[in-house]
């Protein structure tokens, strides 16, 4: 690279940093490709330059957004991408050493350095508001920090939750591998066997693996306290199979990346910094359709089972929450509810949602203790364990 | 067939894919000529019917270079996807050998083991020298095989080479052009996302797609491109379960194109819609009343756009 250039590598290690601290997964490998492409590309066109760096640096369709907005943010500022065009073509003369990119007190730079304001910043006590059974006209809009159980709380409940024998509902899938007493011959394996002079026939076998699980908790004020267990729950779950979590209150949040952290609390606390509607209301239909229509191809492939964990205490009218019930229920193989209140004795299913959306699972079941965790479990390793929602249906007198 | 030289440009990347009737975005072209020209393989993901498997066939025609194509399905195995030994032929090998006479294993086993007792698949041809320069390699819908395949793609895709046991390391003299296409039924891996530069085909704006099916079905007639063009776009902005990709618009045009329609009329609309729609809940919301006042709503946009 010729001299002129460099304070390019530079200022495109600096992007990548701002870029990473907004939330783009940048590796260094990502900044020396993003050199490479810029030398392959030229330094001309400022929407060519954009499209470079974008093809290097974004990985998933919804970084677009964030990387936008970092490259404006970075690169506009007071003409600093001419700036640095009119340094780089060849007519200039590179005559002062262009200055460092933390020049201005922007808000990238204040990112790109990170500050101990930032680290100050100490997360606010939660309000905990009781929202239950009522639904505030405005969203609440809340930073709850759900990893603050307390800390006799979490031992207890993570041994148990360790302890609990997760389900061994172990699937054919079409992949093949060496077995001693497989359906299928291994030619190849035979065939080198007979070669250093062993006449035996060698199998192969499929390889079982647990299917996916896709989870949909509600987090509305009623269902606070149980997600948090659940959700250690599916933690463990998680060790064995792939495993999607979604959280809905009044909107709908992936936390999968969140949940795959190795410790269960700091997976929680991930958790809750995604979700702001923690504790509010709850829009079940809502949800369930943004589910559909945004995620259910994409997570529900290979034979999911969903598990839909929520009061079924709609808040916003029931229109259209059997057709989402039913599109939901069409997309997957198993869609099992889990439903605290069934903890009752007296429970009865004859609230409005209850009707709309039993006709369309599989299974339902209540999931309010650990005794009901390690049911679900037993119930997930050993489908003739069904609890069949029809019989609700019928003792409410559908 | 002729190779051609990579494009030296995104201009020229655009205009080579114009001339194999691509009518490509500009953030499109730049992809692909970065990939042409890193020698980094290109992951395309997009919704079904937006051109992704598109671009491959067209970069192969237009660089002159051998297209393979490699479909991707639960339980692709190496056996299938990179190279088999032809057991049969070898077994008959080994009864010839020692019908000769020959009794020396490790001759046997040299001579079976050579490269006319192997069954090349699409990867492994993908590796190997031809006339035209490094094939352009189409590894289609990569979401819907396993994990497993992903992770042994990872080698390939780095480094370009394949080992056999038998045979040792298979390197391309020159790296294939990988292009890899997702319809993102299931999230692919992050470690082979970062071996790749990766683009999100969208659907066209109007200008666009009128462009697509000037390039793709020339018989239409240009009143009906257009109304049919704006009545696809607004039904993209509602809320369908999936909306029609550039594929379905295509297959339209001809399929209202053989009707011998030279405009949109709402009876014919209804009646054709399973051409473009694909789901009972969206031809049900679309169906009667809902398309003629989307024809009309298309007229509209159709005369705002001349003015």
């Amino acid at each position: 690279m010729s001299d002129n250039q460099g304070a390019l590598p530079e200022n495109i290690l600096h992007f990548a940093r701002a870029l990473r601290d907004a939330g783009l997964p940048v590796g260094p490998g990502g900044v020396l490709d993003a050199v490479a492409a810029i030398e392959a590309t030229g330094f001309g066109e400022k929407q060519d330059f954009r499209a470079a760096l974008h093809a290097v640096f974004v990985k998933k369709h919804e970084h677009t957004l964030l990387f936008d907005q970092v490259f404006d943010i970075y690169w506009k500022r007071k003409g600093f991408l001419e700036k640095l065009i009119a340094m780089m073509s060849p007519q200039a003369r590179p005559d002062a050493k262009p200055k460092k990119a933390d020049a201005g007190a922007t808000r990238v730079a204040d990112a790109l350095f990170k500050n101990s304001a930032r680290q100050d910043e100490k997360p606010k006590p939660s309000l905990d508001l009781d929202a239950r059974l009522t639904m505030s006209a405005a969203e609440i809009l809340q930073n709850r920090d759900f990893a603050q159980m307390s800390a006799d709380e979490i031992a207890r409940a993570r041994a148990l939750i360790a302890r609990l024998a997760m389900p061994n509902d172990r699937r054919a899938t079409r992949r093949y591998a060496p077995s001693r007493s497989g359906a299928r011959v291994d030619p190849r394996r035979s065939f080198r066997g007979s070669l250093r002079g062993v006449i035996d026939l060698e199998f192969r076998a499929r390889v079982h693996r647990p299917p996916p699980v896709v989870a949909l908790c509600d987090i509305s004020g009623s269902m606070a306290e149980y997600t948090r267990l659940f959700l250690h729950f599916l933690h463990a779950l998680g060790e064995n199979r792939r495993v999607s979590t979604f959280l809905f209150g009044t909107r709908l949040t992936n936390v999968t990346r969140a949940m795959r952290r190795r410790d269960p609390d700091d997976a929680l606390a991930h958790c809750s910094a995604e979700v702001k509607d923690w504790s509010g209301g709850t829009r079940i239909s809502a949800s369930l359709h943004a589910f559909n229509h945004d995620w259910s191809r994409r997570v529900l492939g290979q034979g999911a089972i969903v598990l839909l964990f929520t009061d079924g205490l709609e808040r916003d009218g029931i229109e259209g929450l059997a057709g989402e019930m039913q599109r939901l229920h069409m997309s997957c193989r198993r869609l099992i509810w889990l439903n605290p209140l069934l903890r009752f004795d007296g429970f009865s299913a004859k609230a409005q949602g209850f009707r709309a959306m039993l006709p369309h699972v599989d299974e339902f079941r209540p999931i309010h203790s650990l005794a009901s965790m390690a049911e679900l479990a037993r119930a997930l390793s050993d489908a003739a364990a069904a609890a069949d929602p029809r019989a609700w249906l019928k003792a409410a007198g559908y | 067939m002729d190779a051609v030289a990579i494009p030296g440009s995104i201009d020229e990347t655009l205009a080579m894919l114009a001339r194999g009737h691509y009518v490509a975005e500009r953030s499109l072209a730049t992809v692909v000529f970065l990939g042409l020209r890193l020698g980094r393989p290109i992951l395309l993901e997009g919704e079904a019917g937006t051109g992704k498997t598109e671009i491959a066939k067209v970069l192969a025609a237009s660089l002159g270079r051998k297209l393979i194509r490699l479909q991707c399905y639960e339980g692709l195995d190496v056996a299938t996807a990179v190279y088999e030994w032809n057991y049969p032929a070898q077994m008959m090998a080994i009864r010839l050998a020692e019908a000769a006479g020959e009794h020396n294993r490790d001759r046997i086993e040299h001579d079976i083991f050579a490269d006319r007792y192997l069954i090349r698949r699409p990867l492994l041809q993908a590796l190997e020298p031809s006339d035209g320069g490094a094939p352009v390699l189409l590894i289609d819908e990569i979401d819907r095989a396993d994990e497993a395949f992903e992770a042994y793609l990872l080698e390939l895709l780095s480094d370009f080479q394949v080992t056999i046991p038998e045979l040792g390391v298979i390197k391309a003299p020159a790296p294939p052009i990988v292009i890899v296409t997702s319809n993102r039924t299931r999230e692919i891996h992050d470690a082979l996302k970062r071996r790749c530069l990766y683009h999100w085909v969208g659907y066209p704006d109007a200008a666009r797609e009128r462009a697509i099916l000037k390039a793709k079905a020339p018989r239409a007639p240009e009143r009906l491109t257009g109304e049919l063009v704006a009545f696809v776009q607004r039904l993209r902005k509602l809320d369908l379960f999936k909306s029609p990709g550039v594929a379905e618009t295509l297959d339209w045009a001809s399929a209202l194109t053989e009707l011998d329609a030279v405009s949109l009329d709402p009876a014919q609309v209804t009646d054709t819609l399973g051409v473009l729609l694909k789901y009972q809940d969206d031809i049900a919301k679309i169906q009667g009343a809902k398309a003629s006042e989307l024809i009309d709503a298309a007229r509209a946009d159709l005369k705002m756009a001349e003015t």
